[in-house]
């Protein structure tokens, strides 16, 4: 009885939020929610945070996509916050399975997932560090690119009950990927005014190489958690018989 | 129009998929289930036009945490009581 009543409330919250849906707009630049009329000197105002990114990003950081001129330049410091919470997780997970490491026997897996794993794992990581590497320009960034590269490790330790990854070079990557946002938002300190500003020119919009620190905090970003999800992977998995 | 209607379908198989992962008896079938709403999710983010949130949801939601999940059930147990 219980069970069909949470059932059936579940289904009047989703048929809510489908109704809901129904209301969803696309941003309209000119309309009147965005902007109102100064009422001293006439002309648009910008009301809204969303208004001025998406116009001024682009000046502003050099950077195409406004997403990532947000989490890496106007709120730099906050994805530095995300990033230790991801490493705190990873360390977490490593220091709790330390102790639980079993030795247990794994099947092989077949010839079609074995065989296939080997050909698709270099696009995976391709892709993923496509998708870091363009992050100021094309949707993406740092932590989904990490995140495709991680499954990409996935995918091999399913195939291959012996694929393990070596935990140093893990632990290497990520602290020097870690050390190298720190130290470019120590470096904005140096040759600019502030922690993580953009010190470095703006250069061609739309180029790979423009948007001064954005891509370079970004592949470090990416680096930093693909090693810590395939470290969590690694450490799931277990030990080496 | 043909966008809505896929939309609906998307929307309703994820509602199905997340009732049964809370429902089943069976955790690895509970975790599938699981795996394949957040797939589901990310098409919908894809339609939605966030495709770099369909990138992370389809990656971390259908693929890492799945195989979080799977690797747990294997150091416990499989079958709910």
């Amino acid at each position: 009885m219980r069970r069909m009543a949470g059932i059936v409330l579940a289904a009047l919250l989703f048929a809510c939020i489908m109704y809901a849906f129904t209301f969803v707009k696309t941003y309209d630049y000119n309309s009147s929610d965005y902007y109102y009329t100064d009422p001293i000197e006439g002309g648009k105002v910008n009301e809204t945070v969303t208004g001025h990114y998406i116009e001024n990003t682009k000046n502003e950081t050099g950077a195409i996509n406004a997403v990532t001129a947000i989490v890496v330049e106007y709120r730099g410091f906050d994805t530095l916050g995300e990033v230790t919470v991801l490493f705190t997780a990873s360390t977490g997970v490593s220091m709790l399975l330390y102790s639980l490491h079993q030795r247990r026997k794994r099947r092989e897996a077949n010839l079609i997932l074995k065989e296939g794993s080997k050909i698709v794992l270099p696009f995976i990581l391709l892709t993923g560090a496509y998708i870091f590497i363009h992050g100021h320009l094309t949707p993406g960034g740092g932590f989904p690119g990490g995140s495709v590269i991680a499954s990409g490790f996935l995918l091999m330790m399913v195939a291959y009950p012996k694929y393990f990854l070596k935990e140093s070079r893990v632990s290497i990557t990520e602290s020097v990927a870690g050390m190298i946002f720190v130290l470019i938002g120590m470096l904005g300190l140096v040759f600019a005014s502030y922690f993580l500003e953009n010190f470095l020119s703006l250069g061609d919009v739309g180029r790979l190489f423009s948007a001064g620190i954005i891509p370079i905090i970004y592949i470090a970003i990416g680096f930093k958690v693909g090693a810590e999800l395939s470290g969590i992977m690694n450490n799931l998995k277990g030990v080496e018989e | 129009m043909i966008e809505s209607i896929i939309a609906w379908v998307m929307a309703l198989l994820a509602f199905i998929a997340a009732v049964y992962a809370v429902e089943a008896k069976d955790l690895l079938s509970s975790a599938i289930s699981a795996g394949i709403a957040s797939l589901v999710v990310s098409i919908l983010f894809l339609m939605l036009h966030a495709p770099d949130v369909a990138i992370t949801e389809a990656s971390i939601g259908a693929g890492l945490t799945m195989a979080i999940f799977v690797y747990s059930i294997g150091r416990t147990e499989r079958w709910e009581k």
